[in-house]
């Protein structure tokens, strides 16, 4: 079942939109209950497109469709970093490469401790800040040094 | 949890890493950032910031006259595509019984542009009043300003501003006194290059999976629910206030003909500074170049994709020649794109650049029409092959082949946006694919 913060949450966004366009709020009652619960499991999908009203299938087909919704677990921190070309270009493999030998493990892996996820981002539009990456998609992380990724490792842990 | 959590420099996020003014330039869309709190409504009203919304609605400007404003200002759609904003504009229906949408595309992702971010967190009030002034001007009664998902403490600071301009009466009913009544929303999108498009951002909003649809009809006649829509840019609907404030006349002054205005250009890569920098329209590419701080560790520039990778790349000397504006870079057989200007230097192995945005572009193609979504495949798994040392000669041509199938032949721009980099590289760089693809290296890497 849906939590009261989190319908409380899903509430402020149907009012966007339109009375009869409830299905609009689905990328943020996505978001909504990935954040609280980490991951989207089928059940959470279900819950979600009975509660805006909608087909479940549909509700599926926008969560798989947009590639920060995760449809299985992540462990309690996701890290994503961009490796596309203007990161690329300012040495994201450095990071990726120190990034996997320190947490041991690859893209899509979770740690055994079920801490930490490694993915590959595609771009997310601050190549200003080349190398970067993101924590549990919200946290952004910037001019990245295998320095500064030890120590924002060592806060999380 | 450890001791050191001053070690995160977690203010490097909230410092503008955007220079501009190096010859006394007029800042437009970034003007606040002169100031010590530039997202605040404090400092954008100290600027002059909301004046032209409230003679509008006060003095009930007609929105012919507004459109011709805009028209004069020869201001052309800073999301890439150039197209003219008051032409776009008039095709929005005049009369309708219901309501008109207007729509904020901010859902950068195509590598190397991040030029919205800065205006949504440094001045986003600015782009409220140009929402709402637009809004005025075609009788739309709700906004949706779609943010890309990636910059999420972003969209809490356009968040904020939203429920600060509606405090204050720029935004919600009666606005300023008037019978103007305007609501605008923050949604978002979650991980899709594509829904930069207009019209699968238009599903996304509508809480579909963001496939483009088929024009036409257009947004103006069938966007948002089903209704009129309006479909800007960021940096367009930021213009507009400016313009409005000192005249159209005065903001085609500031650009070259043909490109009214300043312009934002991201500037990525191999750079001491990367960065927003907003400069004149016409401004020369070494100019930019030395704004931001020229190429990095001293080393020589080899080439440039001067707008996102679905505008060519060019050699060095092509685009140490051209300048910055939309018919210097036509003329040199590239394109100003949305000003995402990624710099390479002497070291990039243009092949394995290629394998980069390749797979971008398969990774992000929505998978609606066959000719991108087999193809974007067909050309990244060659162009593996090839930096996996398997390549063959005949490669290339298979290469051009598959993009010239691609190109043209989807419903959206996706699918030239695709080609597009695949025929510059091997055009300007053949012999670098050429050796790689004989001795199973990188020619640049070897030397």
């Amino acid at each position: 079942m849906l939590s009261p913060q989190a319908i409380e949450k899903i509430d402020y966004e149907l009012t966007k939109y339109p009375a009869d366009q409830r299905q609009a709020a689905v990328m943020s009652a996505l978001r909504i209950v990935q954040t609280e619960r980490g991951w989207l499991s089928k059940e959470s999908i279900t819950e979600i497109a009975q509660y805006l009203r909608m087909p479940e299938i549909a509700a599926m087909e926008v969560a798989s469709f947009y590639n920060m919704y995760d449809l299985s677990p992540v462990g309690k921190y996701k890290i994503t970093i961009c490796t596309n070309i203007s990161c690329m270009l300012r040495d994201s493999d450095e990071i990726v490469n120190h990034l996997k030998a320190k947490l041991g493990v690859g893209f899509n892996e979770v740690t055994p401790d079920g801490k930490f996820c490694l993915k590959e981002g595609e771009c997310m539009g601050c190549c200003g800040g080349a190398p970067l990456m993101h924590v549990n998609n919200t946290d952004m992380h910037e001019f990245l040094t295998v320095e500064k990724v030890d120590a924002i490792i060592e806060e999380l842990k | 949890m450890a001791t050191s959590k001053s070690a995160v420099d977690k203010t490097a996020l909230h410092k503008p890493v955007v220079m501009t003014d190096l010859k006394g330039q007029t800042l437009v869309t970034l003007r606040t950032l002169t100031e010590e709190n530039p997202a605040s409504l404090e400092t954008y009203i100290k600027l002059g910031g909301y004046s032209a919304l409230k003679r509008i609605v006060t003095e009930k400007t007609k929105a012919t006259d507004i459109i011709t404003e805009v028209k004069t200002s020869g201001l052309r759609g800073r999301g890439g595509a150039g197209f003219p904003t008051g032409l776009k504009w008039s095709f929005m229906p005049r009369y309708f019984d219901g309501v008109k949408y207007l729509v904020c595309n901010s859902d950068e992702g195509e590598p190397g542009t991040f030029k919205d971010r800065d205006i949504i967190r440094y001045n986003p009030h600015q782009l409220i009043e140009g929402m709402a002034i637009a809004a005025y001007t075609l009788g739309a009664r709700v906004g949706y300003n779609y943010i890309h998902g990636e910059i999420w403490q972003d969209y809490e600071i356009f968040e904020a501003a939203l429920h600060e301009a509606k405090a204050a009466g720029y935004l919600g009913e009666n606005i300023l006194g008037s019978n103007f009544n305007f609501d605008l929303y923050a949604v978002h999108g979650y991980g899709a290059y594509i829904c930069g498009e207009e019209t699968a951002l238009i599903e996304s909003i509508e809480g579909k999976k963001g496939q483009p649809r088929f024009k036409p009809p257009f947004p103006a006649s069938y966007g948002v629910f089903g209704k009129p829509t309006n479909v800007n840019n960021t940096e367009s609907y930021t213009s507009i206030p400016w313009i409005l404030e000192h005249g159209g006349q005065a903001f085609a002054d500031l650009g070259v003909p043909n490109s009214g205005g300043t312009k934002l250009f991201s500037v990525s890569g191999h750079v001491e500074k990367p960065g927003n920098y907003e400069v004149k329209m016409g401004t020369p590419f070494n100019e930019l170049l030395e704004l931001a701080g020229g190429v990095w560790k001293g080393r020589k520039l080899k080439a440039v994709i001067p707008g996102g990778p679905s505008t060519p790349v060019m050699p060095a000397e092509a685009i140490m020649a051209a300048t910055m504006d939309y018919e210097g870079l036509s003329k040199a057989r590239s394109s100003l794109g949305a000003g995402s200007m990624i710099v390479m230097d002497e070291t990039t192995c243009m092949v394995k650049a290629l394998h980069r945005l390749s797979y971008f572009f398969y990774e992000e193609s929505c998978g609606q029409c066959t000719p991108c979504r087999e193809g974007t495949g067909w050309v990244y798994r060659v162009i593996d092959r090839i930096v996996n040392g398997k390549g063959k000669m005949e490669d290339l041509d298979l290469l051009t082949d598959v993009s010239n199938n691609i190109a043209g032949r989807t419903i959206c721009a996706l699918g030239e946006a695709a080609a597009t980099p695949v025929l510059s590289f091997i055009k300007h760089f053949r012999p670098e694919f050429e050796y790689y693809i004989q001795h199973g290296k990188s020619m640049v890497e070897s030397q």
